[in-house]
Parts: C-alpha cells; sequence; structure tokens
C-alpha cells in the first residue's frame, strides 16, 4: 500500500517575492554605517546578508532595520508607483 | 594540521599571519550566533512579525538536526504554498490541542532508535494557554525529552485577534471591543509547577539572550519549556518598525522578564537585571499601542500592582527567601 503525502519542499520564494509589499524602501548610508550588523539582527526575514546587503526582492519594508539602527545609517525612501 | 607541522620546517621560517579587523562591540556580541538560515527568504508573515524574527534564533540555536512541531498558529500558515516552504527544516503541521502529545511519541520514536534528534513544539498562546495546556502538562509529567516554546501575541493573531488567555487586562481585541476585563493566565507559574529541568522566558526583542536559552535547553535532556514575548504589529496596532521597540519596552517596564530556571534554579538575564531595580512607567508601554486605547485608569493601576507583585516574588526566589 502506499500513501501519497502532502509534504512541502523547501525553496526561497516560498511566499512569492515579498519585496513587492513595499511602500518603503530601507536605503543604508555607507558613510554613516560602522557594519555593527544590529540590522541583520533584527530583520524578521533575514533580508540583510552578512555581508549587510538588503535583497530587495525580498525585503517587505518593515523598517524594524531603520528603527534600530544605532547610528541612524538606514533611510526609508518611498516605492515609486 | 599535523601533517602540515610535519612538512613545515621548525624554527625562524614559520610565521602566523594575524589579520585584524575592527568591529563594533555590537557585532563581536553576536559573532557566534552562526550565520546559516534555516527560514528562506520569505514567510508569508506580516512586515515586522515577531514569530519569524523569534523562529530564526530558534532554529540557528538547534541547528539541522531538529524537528519542528507546530500547531494551528500563525507560524503553521506563514511557511509558503503547497509544494513548496520556507522552512529549511523538517516541520509537523498538526492538530491545534496535540503539540506536546506528538512531540512526546516522536521523541520516544527518535530516542528508541538512539537517534539525538531535537524535538521542538512551536506554538502559540491560544495553543499553549488555552488549547494545548492539557497535551503540554501530559508531556512534562512524563518527562518527554524535548522543548516547548510558546511565542506569545497575547491573542489568537492568525484567525484576526480574538482574546486568548493570555491576552491581558484592558486589551481590546476582536472578542473583546471594550478591552479585556481579566489578567492575563499565569502560564509560568503553571508550567513550574511541573518542575521541569528548564524553563526560561525570552522576548523577540533580545535574540542573542533567546538563542542562548534555545541553545542551554536543547543540551539537557528532559522536557524543557520556553515562554517568548512576540509584539505583534497588527495585533496590539503599533507601526510595523517598532516590533523590536516594544519587545524592549516590556522589559523596562518589568512586564515582561527576562530569566532562566535550571533545576529550580532562578537567574535573572540581560536587560531585565537592570528593571528588577529601576524600572519605566507602564504607561511609556501601555500608551504606544492603540489594543490599550480604552484602558482605564483603575486598569492601569492594577497593572502596575501585578508587575510590582511579579518582580518582588521573582526577586524572593533568587533570593532563596520562598
Ligand atoms: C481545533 C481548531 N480550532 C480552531 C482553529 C482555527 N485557528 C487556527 S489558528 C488559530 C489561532 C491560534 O492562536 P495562537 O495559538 O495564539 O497563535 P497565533 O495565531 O496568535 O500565532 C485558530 C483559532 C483550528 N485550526 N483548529
Ligand atoms: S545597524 Fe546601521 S550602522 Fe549597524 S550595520 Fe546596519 S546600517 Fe550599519
Ligand atoms: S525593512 Fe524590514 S524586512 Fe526590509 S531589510 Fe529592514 S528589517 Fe528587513
Ligand atoms: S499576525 Fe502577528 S504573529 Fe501573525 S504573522 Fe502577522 S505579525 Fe506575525
Ligand atoms: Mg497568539
Amino acid at each position: 500500500m502506499s500513501a501519497k503525502l502532502a509534504i512541502s519542499r523547501p525553496a526561497e520564494g516560498a511566499a512569492g517575492k515579498s519585496g513587492t509589499w513595499r511602500t518603503f524602501r530601507p536605503v543604508i548610508d555607507e558613510e554613516k554605517c560602522n557594519k555593527c550588523g544590529l540590522c541583520r539582527l533584527y530583520c524578521p526575514d533575514a533580508a540583510i546578508s552578512v555581508d549587510l546587503e538588503i535583497d530587495l526582492d525580498y525585503c517587505k519594508g518593515c523598517g524594524i532595520c531603520a528603527e534600530e539602527c544605532p547610528k541612524k545609517a538606514i533611510a526609508m525612501v518611498r516605492e515609486e508607483d | 594540521m599535523h601533517g602540515m607541522r610535519s612538512i613545515l620546517p621548525a624554527g625562524p621560517n614559520q610565521y602566523f599571519i594575524i589579520i585584524h579587523v575592527k568591529y563594533p562591540k555590537e557585532r563581536l556580541d553576536t559573532m557566534a550566533i552562526p550565520d546559516e538560515e534555516f527560514l528562506l527568504k520569505t514567510t508569508s508573515a506580516c512586515a515586522g512579525c515577531p514569530s519569524s524574527l523569534i523562529l530564526r534564533y530558534v532554529t540557528k540555536a538547534a541547528g539541522t538536526d531538529t524537528v519542528l512541531v507546530i500547531p494551528a498558529c500563525c507560524t503553521s500558515v506563514i511557511q509558503g504554498v503547497y509544494p513548496t516552504t520556507a522552512m529549511n527544516l523538517p516541520v509537523y503541521n498538526v492538530a491545534f490541542a496535540s503539540a506536546a502529545a506528538v512531540a512526546s511519541g516522536m521523541s520516544e520514536a527518535f530516542r528508541a532508535e538512539g537517534k539525538k534528534t531535537n524535538v521542538i513544539c512551536y506554538a502559540g498562546d491560544g495553543g499553549t494557554i488555552d488549547i494545548g495546556i492539557q497535551a503540554l502538562s501530559g508531556a512534562l509529567e512524563r518527562g518527554t525529552d524535548f522543548l516547548y516554546i510558546c511565542y506569545d501575541n497575547e491573542a489568537y493573531s492568525n484567525t484576526g485577534m480574538q482574546r486568548s488567555g493570555a491576552t491581558p487586562l484592558g486589551a481590546m481585541t476582536t472578542t473583546t471591543p471594550g478591552g479585556k476585563k481579566d489578567h492575563k493566565k499565569d502560564l509560568d507559574a503553571i508550567v513550574a509547577a511541573h518542575n521541569p529541568v528548564y524553563q526560561a522566558t525570552a522576548c523577540a526583542a533580545y535574540p542573542q539572550d533567546l538563542y542562548n536559552k534555545v541553545e542551554k535547553a536543547l543540551t539537557i535532556p528532559g522536557p524543557k519549556f520556553m515562554h517568548v514575548l512576540a509584539p505583534c504589529p497588527p495585533g496590539w496596532r503599533f507601526p510595523s518598525e517598532k516590533t523590536v521597540e516594544m519587545g524592549k519596552l516590556a522589559v523596562k517596564a518589568g512586564l515582561w522578564v527576562l530569566y532562566e530556571r535550571e533545576n529550580g534554579k532562578l537567574t535573572i538575564t540581560g536587560a531585565s537585571k537592570a528593571a528588577m531595580k529601576k524600572r519605566i512607567p507602564v504607561e511609556d508601554y501601555l500608551s504606544v499601542q492603540g489594543r490599550f486605547r480604552k484602558i482605564t485608569a483603575e486598569q492601569t493601576a492594577e497593572i502596575k500592582k501585578t508587575v510590582e507583585e511579579n518582580i518582588a516574588r521573582l526577586q524572593r526566589e533568587v533570593d532563596g527567601i520562598c
């Protein structure tokens, strides 16, 4: 007897490109940033890489990174259209 | 290494290259947390979701040899759309009331096969404090080797923010439109009565503290329990960028105390050490959340009294007076 089980497999984009949800995008000012990594620590969606690059395909624009940045190095900029 | 040493000539030809990279303290403090992510970009959770943030660190601490048991809650629906999932770890999505019972069977089966696989229940407050409590009590009493984590967003969020036993006094939900008339149920006291080998609280705003506790818990055999505060932007009615800030305010106001209890010994951890002595006014926490818009002066006074009593009780326990 064989039973067909509904098993989902891990994949990037399993919930679609969540970057399309954004109204504001985080923009890092490299001059002000001291590479403390707190933005990456607090991003709920791990959209900030170890090298502190923001993946705009998936960043949902929550704004936590900008709010928690101790150097105020991240601006939330309104998305066009 | 040994092979290398035998080829290299000893003496003045040996040298080391030391690379100096200057990192700020914050970066150094969190260096021990693995870079690997087990929540692939991204879940379908709301922007600023505390459950995603908590789960990032729970899974980093647990590592690959782990199975998550998740009953109905936000976390069971944010995983993605079949046939794909954002969870790069095995997940068992199970019926509401059954999480801890499922974990008992699963843990027994793994141990019978000689496997050390971590079995972690990850459940909401509704699924723990109300609906899953008897299964949880049973698993704790049976001595199941597992870790139960309740992420507490203080309502049935997935179905539209109905009141749960974890909803605090005065908070508006869709089923308490005038503000809740009853106090939050003291889940931690109920769990403590089972004397688990390890019990801790944590908060989404303090990922390092959370990570340390999960890592430690998983080295101890037997039943472990963690209660993690999860400030939820749509449920608590605050802007999505304030998730971490809200958690910090809860801890600084003493409304949420970070601690761990190992074999009955209580230790206050992280930011709560300062909050045990000096706290910000609870109003600083209540006034920035839409759900407390209708809270009365009497209810605020009640909450203050509860905070002070709770802190005093914990301090007595730390001092060994009770
Ligand atoms: C037996 C049963 N009753 C009701 C539901 C509907 N339901 C699914 S998730 C949920 C809310 C769960 O609340 P909680 O455990 O606090 O997790 P949260 O959604 O807040 O993350 C409800 C009521 C269900 N799936 N099964
Ligand atoms: S939190 Fe701010 S200063 Fe720190 S790494 Fe991120 S952008 Fe740079
Ligand atoms: S805006 Fe939110 S999702 Fe985007 S990078 Fe910042 S913290 Fe992450
Ligand atoms: S309702 Fe709250 S807990 Fe649920 S997905 Fe949204 S932010 Fe996360
Ligand atoms: Mg909940």
